[in-house]
């Protein structure tokens, strides 16, 4: 191009080119990330000797472990002096900070039940499982139910039985209107299972009798009750806050009230309060007489709290998508509930995945608090491990192991949201 | 609007019957205070190609969305195809299946693939089976002519091939009445040909139209109607030799020179 002269044609088009070699590897990368000017080279090594002394003083302790005691003072005897962590208690009492004071000779009911709710998340959380696993995915709750606590299977038969009813009432009566049948759907089986659900159960039993030993809930404790707990708050608060969202953004003024009500309310009260709620104030309110469980009653608390949460999680990502979606959605003749599922929800959900995540794991580490409302959570083992003079005065083994456990869980949450996310991203930005 | 005359036009379906598909009475509008539409009478007979044209804000883009109740009037009376819109949701959800709507932003759903986007409607409103629903998706996609897009996700689409996926998807649900929003404001000069091609061979084959568009070539090339409109109200309304060479508002006049005039 010439300096006077504007005009120029390009009479070939040029092909891309590799970047220069000093654009590439590992020592560039070094360079770049670790000493890349005087402050990010002071941090590299101030690091560098933070990690050290980590390690000098954590180190002998940790190598020192000892493995095989059975009492603290046998620890201390083996280490004569010498700084070591006492793993011993986690040998001695592994079986405790898993199942509580659970029967030793049932373990294997909560360990299959643990094995079978795998199965039954796979094809929740993966499309590459086969189809069908769906229909076990639905019967689970109940024979996990069934396996954890014992007792008669035509309990946990007869409440299924009640969904039953519900789904049949939905088809009996779907020509009155989407509302109308909506609440009779949700009406019957409530009464069903209020007023009959355990004649049902007494007379099935009674017909064929069916039973496995029965564990009651003061017996449960350390992570199976941490799991109990988390996994069906989990499992309740995801459906229950999506209703709550869609409530607070709805049109009908008595539906977006108890919708606001009920968040604003839950969110603004501590989940303690709302725990010792469950296991102090409702034996008031309920008729005298009616044993109510109170891992139950724990759980339909967690529940709810998650829930509220979750429903300002869900509202975001339902804020956050456009409004053209709603409208073409509408514009193809899709009904609410259609256009909620097939449209909204796949969006709104995906947008929200993070914040879902966070309730989630925020969930199963908060049930750590029932140890409050003297249920044995392993937290509260841990304790009454303590309060056994073999293990008096030992803490950071047994907190780092109950840690360690908890941090899996959650890591394990964690990374496949960002599996999901990634593998859910078809926007291509 | 060199393409346009470029393009020869077959007019033998382009024909206009005596059967009313759209009417559209005394109806008014107001957001809040504000009166957007204003004593709306306009009746559409079946194979009417109509444009409608306007400065921002003259409430055309709300005359339309009214048609499929988008938007919702408050008084005065409109019939699609022999069905009342009211809040009866029976009705809504019959006259939405029977009318198809592109809009200006596309809004194709972006977590399914193009064929999914056009399959669904049929497969959960009409209840067609999938098999049949994916050979009318197709068909309808080729017609566009992106058959080899259909297992794409929208965002890897241009913005013409989109608002073609819209169309399709529209189509799909075998209107008898299409309505466009805008179809082409949103996308690039060598984008706007190919949509406005897909729209002139969808006006060939007798489709019953209504557009709000400042394709004025569009409009001259296809259009039986032109509407004019202003403050929420139609100011003119003429075919469009008549409506272009010869204007007979003030408030036309001004807005064609302005439009036209660069």
């Amino acid at each position: 191009m010439g300096d006077r002269n504007a005009s120029y044609v390009r009479t070939e088009m040029m092909e891309p080119q590799a970047p220069p070699i000093t654009e590439v590897g590992a020592i560039r990368w070094v360079r770049e990330n670790l000493f890349d000017g005087v402050l990010s080279s002071v941090l590299t090594v101030l690091a560098l000797l933070a990690i050290a002394f980590l390690l000098h003083e954590l180190g002998p302790w940790l190598l020192n472990s000892v493995w095989n005691a059975h009492s603290l003072s046998q620890c201390r005897e083996i280490l004569q002096g010498e700084p070591g962590a006492c793993w011993g208690v986690i040998n001695d009492r592994w079986a405790q900070l898993l199942f509580g004071f659970y029967p030793s000779t049932l373990y294997w009911r909560p360990v299959l039940a643990l094995v079978l709710l795998f199965v039954a998340l796979a094809p929740v959380l993966f499309p590459s499982a086969p189809r069908g696993l769906i229909w076990f995915t639905l019967a689970y709750p109940f024979v996990a139910f069934w396996l954890i606590w014992g007792g008669s299977i035509w309990l946990p038969i007869s409440v299924a039985l009640g969904f039953g009813i519900g789904y049949a009432t939905l088809l009996a009566t779907s020509r009155l209107g989407l509302l109308i049948s909506t609440i009779a759907a949700v009406v019957v089986p409530v009464l069903y299972w209020l007023l009959f659900s355990g004649d049902v159960a007494g007379w099935l039993a009674g017909v064929v009798p069916l039973e496995i030993r029965a564990v009651p809930s003061r017996e449960f404790g350390g992570f199976m009750i941490s799991i109990i707990i988390g996994v069906t708050g989990i499992a309740l608060s995801l459906p229950l806050g999506i209703l709550l969202a869609l409530g607070r953004r709805s049109n009908m003024p008595l539906i977006k009230v108890i919708a606001v009500v009920f968040i604003e309310f839950i969110r603004g009260v501590p989940l303690i309060t709302l725990l010792f709620t469950a296991s102090l104030l409702l034996n008031y309110f309920l008729p005298p007489g009616t044993n109510f469980d109170l891992i139950l009653r724990v759980i339909i608390m967690v529940t709810l709290f998650a829930s509220a949460y979750m429903a300002e999680v869900i509202r975001g990502g339902l804020a956050a998508l456009p409004r053209g979606q709603f409208e073409a959605a509408d514009a193809l003749g899709l009904d609410y509930w259609k256009a909620q599922r097939l449209i909204v929800m796949p969006q709104a959900l995906k947008i929200s995945i993070p914040g879902i995540v966070n309730t989630f794991i925020g969930l199963f580490k908060d049930t750590t608090l029932v140890v409050f409302i003297g249920l044995l959570d392993p937290i509260g083992l841990a304790s009454a491990i303590r309060a056994n003079s073999d293990w008096q005065g030992i803490y950071w083994e047994l907190f780092i192991f109950i840690g360690a456990i908890f941090w899996i869980f959650c890591f394990g949450m964690s990374r496949y949201s960002m599996h999901l996310e990634r593998r859910l991203k078809t926007d291509h930005r | 609007m060199e393409s346009m005359e470029a393009r020869q036009i077959d007019r033998s379906h382009m024909q206009v019957s005596d059967e009313v598909a759209i009417q559209i009475s005394s109806m008014n509008k107001w957001y809040g205070q504000f009166h957007v539409l204003r004593d709306i009478d306009m009746t559409v007979r079946r194979g009417e190609r109509i444009v409608v044209c306007g400065p921002s804000g003259s409430g055309k883009s709300t005359l339309i969305r009214c048609i499929n109740r988008l938007e919702e009037h408050q008084s005065g009376q409109i019939i699609v195809d022999g069905t009342e819109l009211s809040s009866d949701l029976k009705n809504i959800d019959k006259v939405r299946s029977e009318v198809g709507m592109v809009f200006q932003h596309f809004n194709l759903f972006p977590h399914l693939t193009i064929l999914e986007n056009c399959t669904l409607a049929p497969i959960w409103v009409r209840k067609v089976p999938k098999r049949e629903a994916e050979e009318t998706a197709m068909h309808y996609l080729t017609k566009v002519k992106i058959p080899e897009q259909a297992h794409k996700y929208p965002g890897q689409l241009s913005g013409g091939q989109q608002q073609r996926v819209a169309i399709a998807r529209s189509l799909c649900m075998k209107p008898r009445i299409m309505l466009f929003d805008e179809p082409t404001s949103a996308l690039d000069p060598e984008m706007i040909k190919e949509v406005l091609d897909t729209m002139i061979q969808l006006a060939e084959e007798g489709m019953t139209m209504i557009c709000v568009t400042h394709e004025m070539g569009f409009a001259q090339a296809v259009a039986n109607r032109v509407i004019f409109m202003d403050q929420g109200q139609i100011v003119e309304q003429n075919e469009p030799r008549e409506f272009f060479n010869n204007p007979k508002s003030e408030r036309t006049k001004l807005f064609l020179s302005q439009i036209l005039g660069h």
